[in-house]
């Protein structure tokens, strides 16, 4: 026998379930309980930055978009830091009203989720190497076993997206693309949509973060 | 600080056949590991001034003439990491059916009563020992579709953050000496068993309150950082 390590183990992950609602987005389930509800709008008006909106649908194996999905979205800010106190970046500074974090529920009937909020700047990626704009969700939803991790990236960012260390370790190139929205701009306020594809034909990246 | 490796082998695979609505939700492709950078390691940060005086007691904080009917309970434990250190500060959600075992949701059916006084939610941020707690009543097991016959166990579900995003962790409390548990496929895609009883909260009588109400204990591990001793380069400057 050696000594034992005395680390403790992590506790397992179930699925959130079809009525994850009544927890994390009260009001989608039917009832107002809470004074303040945490939303899917990231930016008010002191926030820096371009405002956008994400919009998309999280599609399951058949093509069928899941209208019990919850979203979650952490990101930078305009100048590319996080509201953190563990981003010691010495570029840029943190925005104080920005929490950076948001979530969402898909619609019942029309099955997208939308968020309201700013683009965020580069960040410092390993080894001093930048990473291009992006912003980091987290999927959890009935079937979805241990919630599922990806990021996005934006369509005009091109420059900045080849040489992005995350979409470069994606060995095949076509999947890349899984992770870029393309930007609309034929609104007041642009538009990215980003799909999130759960299986098969068009597969989102996941990470093992 | 990055976080250690998620260890998956006590983790549930992404699809799980035995329960089926897994299948056509779970990626085909393997998951791309990414070793820590800025967006794993930070997360949100959330502060009392959020939440309200009643969010931790589901008993009130959706009583309209009366209190819920059910089992008394407290739901108490600590978050803590892989390192046995406490996670202070942060925010600890919660939901359960009522004691019939209906959800208030638009979507749940089943013929077992809304209870006009009972939510059934709550949230609460960890204190500096990363201690939580909170009062309900006991859930109730209701039957769904996976197998004709299929039942949950009572269970409360929990969902916790952590001081990362990496560290994001969503799951099920259930109670000691439910037979349904071992029944459960949503319990069994759980490949360790360890991990299932883990997940399983004793009654807890040193916490409970004599002649009002009993406590289960619940503590929730999340993954642990990494020591700092050779640390090779998170970011640039």
């Amino acid at each position: 026998m050696v000594q034992s390590l005395d680390y403790l183990k992590e506790t397992a992950s179930q699925t959130a379930g079809p009525y994850v609602h009544i927890g994390l987005i009260p009001k989608q389930a039917g009832f107002d309980i809470f004074e303040t509800n945490f939303t899917n709008i990231l930016a008010d008006e002191n926030t820096c930055g371009e405002r956008i909106i994400i919009e998309g649908r999280v599609i399951d194996g058949t093509g069928t978009p899941l209208r019990d999905a919850l979203l979650e979205i952490w990101q930078a800010n305009a100048d590319g830091r996080y509201n953190h106190e563990l981003d010691r970046q010495k570029s840029g500074k943190v925005d104080e009203g920005f929490r950076g974090w948001g979530r969402t529920g898909t619609d019942f009937d029309t099955a997208l989720y939308r968020f309201e909020t700013i683009k965020p700047g580069r960040v410092s990626g390993r080894n001093g190497m930048d990473m291009a704009p992006h912003i980091n969700f987290w999927i959890v939803a009935r079937g979805i076993n241990i919630g599922l991790n990806t990021r996005m990236y934006f369509s005009d960012e091109q420059d900045a997206n080849a040489i992005d260390p995350v979409l470069n370790l994606i060995e095949q190139q076509p999947r890349r693309k899984t992770l870029i929205a393309n930007r609309d701009d034929t609104g007041p306020i642009p538009v990215y949509r980003f799909d999130i594809v759960l299986q098969g034909d068009g597969e989102t990246v996941f990470f093992d973060i | 600080m990055e976080f250690y490796q998620r260890d998956r082998t006590l983790q549930p695979a992404g699809y799980t056949p035995i329960y089926k609505t897994s299948v056509a939700r779970s990626p085909r492709q393997s998951l791309l590991s990414l070793q820590g950078s800025l967006s794993e390691i930070t997360g949100p940060v959330f502060g009392q001034n959020e939440l309200g005086p009643l969010d931790n007691d589901l008993i009130r904080n959706y009583a309209k003439d009366g209190d819920p009917i059910g089992e008394r309970i407290i739901v108490h434990g600590r978050v803590l990491d892989e390192n046995n250190r406490p996670v202070p500060d942060t925010l600890v959600e919660f939901w359960q059916a009522n004691a019939g075992g209906r959800y208030r949701h638009k979507k749940d059916t089943y013929l077992a009563p809304i209870d006009p006084n009972f939510g059934g939610c709550g949230r609460a941020l960890t204190d500096e020992n990363g201690y939580y707690f909170f009062r309900t009543i006991k859930p109730g097991p209701y039957p769904w579709r996976n197998y004709v016959n299929s039942w949950r166990p009572a269970h409360i579900h929990f969902s916790v953050f952590g001081s990362g995003f990496a560290q994001r962790l969503i799951t099920q409390m259930y109670f000691e000496g439910d037979p349904l548990i071992k029944e459960c496929p949503i319990v069994h895609v759980i490949p360790d068993e360890d991990a299932i009883n883990r997940l399983i909260a004793p009654i807890d009588l040193k916490g409970s309150v004599p002649l009002d109400t009993i406590a289960y204990k619940f503590d929730i591990v999340l993954r642990g950082r990494r020591s700092t001793l050779f640390e090779n380069r998170l970011e640039g400057n």
